[in-house]
């Protein structure tokens, strides 16, 4: 039987993403863990997250799986959500500065900063919460059955900055067009809860669940 | 901008049960929260808040049990709000599934709360809930305990606080027209939205939809929350998008 790891590293929505996955499993069985040999041995692997990058970081470390999520990303299908994707970068400008796992080039940088340098965006509101649009860069086996541009649930005050264009995998408008997917390889990161975004999310995690990792 | 602006069920439960009389057209009892919020998930509601009433502490474990079954059925955004005192029931609502919890009167007695809240879970799941009623020309006043207890504090300094705390979201609820079906207040919901870098919830009052509209284009709020226009079946939140968008206000449509 395939098998999903969630990595449970006792921060955030961990719940809310294992029942979403179950919704969509069909014949994938679900796993809760943070065991580092059950994420080894899974087919694919799923890292989601809310909450400050700092204590997600330091957690991931203590347990043992920053090694385990680079050595899963080099070889099967690994799904970053939210702080889950923030957690792939070099750095994160929160709390002064907070280094994150080094997997793809960028930072998170925070959101109001940005928007105060805009003209005419300084009001716009951070938290950016609410449901906006994702509008994908390009196609990916991930978007199957997915219209360009729907609508997924964000909730965020950092956004990704990546060095590369080429991993940026989808955009979101909000002030500027920021990052909201990252597509390398067999990575795909998400800065939205498809979780929690109705019809649209739980596509997008059955999708994941029949992806192989290329594209 | 492309970011819609949110239609929010609110749900009042006591006990496991919804109250205030949900009812459907087509469904004679739907007391039942899961029920109610699967139909809402249905007609497109962009998040849902359940507020538990409980009274007695000892029915509290109900409300968890009320989040998972929910969160195990529906999936969108889930606040809950009501009886949240300490970190511990903010990590049970969100190990149940919650997405954000609403705090009140705890907010009020120790200010210091929501921030070690924020630094403990995030602010994106912190929201300050803030009842107030005017007591003079463009000056509200909070209330805590559903209404009844005055504090003295002015409503804007108060949300200005709250957001410098860590609160990622103020849901604010106008008691003078809470129940009148009279619209929302648009002068405090637009003084409370202009005075924080937070989004903001408006609530009571809502009669017709229109009054959604004006919550937004004059009250500025990101979200609007309402009850009965949506529990007595006198409308859907699919009709409620559909009004809103009429006026120009960006929407989320239903279809992937």
């Amino acid at each position: 039987m395939a098998t999903v790891a969630v990595i449970d590293y006792g921060m955030g929505n961990i719940r809310s993403v294992s029942k979403a996955l179950e919704h969509v499993s069909g014949d994938t069985k679900v796993i809760v863990t943070h065991e580092a040999e059950e994420v080894l041995r899974a087919d694919r692997v799923v890292l989601p997250g809310v909450g400050a990058l700092q204590d997600c970081v330091s957690e991931l470390k203590r347990l043992g799986l920053d090694d385990v999520i680079r050595e899963t990303v080099r070889n099967k299908p690994f799904m970053g959500i939210c702080l889950g994707m923030q957690a792939l970068l070099n750095s994160s400008a929160e709390n002064g500065g907070t280094e994150a796992l080094g997997i793809i080039p960028g930072e998170a940088r925070h959101f109001a900063a940005q928007l105060k340098k805009i003209p005419g965006t300084e009001r716009l509101k951070v938290p950016h919460m609410g449901w906006n649009q994702v509008h994908q860069a390009k196609a990916h086996p991930m978007w199957r059955g997915i219209k360009q541009d729907s609508r997924f649930y964000f909730v965020h005050s950092y956004y990704v900055a990546v060095k590369s264009d080429s991993v940026a995998g989808a955009t979101t408008p909000y002030g500027f067009d920021f990052t909201s997917v990252i597509d390398q390889k067999n990575i795909f990161a998400v800065q939205f809860h498809p979780e929690k975004s109705q019809h649209a999310g739980l596509a997008l995690l059955a999708n994941f669940l029949s992806w192989d990792g290329t594209h | 901008m492309s970011l819609a602006k949110r239609i929010i069920p609110c749900l009042d439960v006591d006990d496991g049960r919804v109250v205030k009389g949900v009812q459907f057209v087509d469904i004679l009892d739907a007391g039942d929260p899961v029920e109610v919020a699967r139909r809402y998930d249905e007609q497109g509601a962009d998040e849902l808040v359940f507020l538990d009433i409980t009274a007695s502490s000892d029915n509290r474990g109900t409300m968890v049990h009320v989040v998972e079954e929910v969160a195990s059925q529906v999936f969108i955004p889930l606040t809950v709000g009501g009886g949240i005192r300490e970190l511990s029931d903010i990590r049970r609502m969100l190990n149940a599934g919650a997405d954000k919890v609403g705090i009140n009167t705890t907010a009020v007695n120790n200010p210091g709360f929501v921030r070690q809240a924020a630094e403990h879970f995030g602010s994106q799941c912190i929201v300050v809930a803030i009842d107030a009623k005017q007591v003079g020309e463009n000056r509200w006043e909070i209330f805590t305990h559903g209404g009844r207890t005055p504090t003295g504090i002015d409503a804007v300094v108060w949300a200005k606080k709250m957001a410098d705390f860590g609160a990622g979201e103020i849901l604010l609820t106008s008691m003078d027209r809470d129940g009148t079906r009279d619209g929302y207040d648009l002068a405090l919901t637009r003084a409370i939205s202009e005075a924080v870098p937070v989004p903001v919830i408006a609530s009571g009052g809502v009669g017709t939809l229109e009054h959604l509209a004006d919550g937004v284009i004059e009250g500025k709020a990101d979200a609007v929350l309402a009850a009965s226009i949506f529990h007595f079946g006198h409308h859907t939140v699919q009709e409620a998008k559909d009004a809103m968008s009429a006026r120009g206000i960006e929407m989320r449509a239903l279809d992937v």
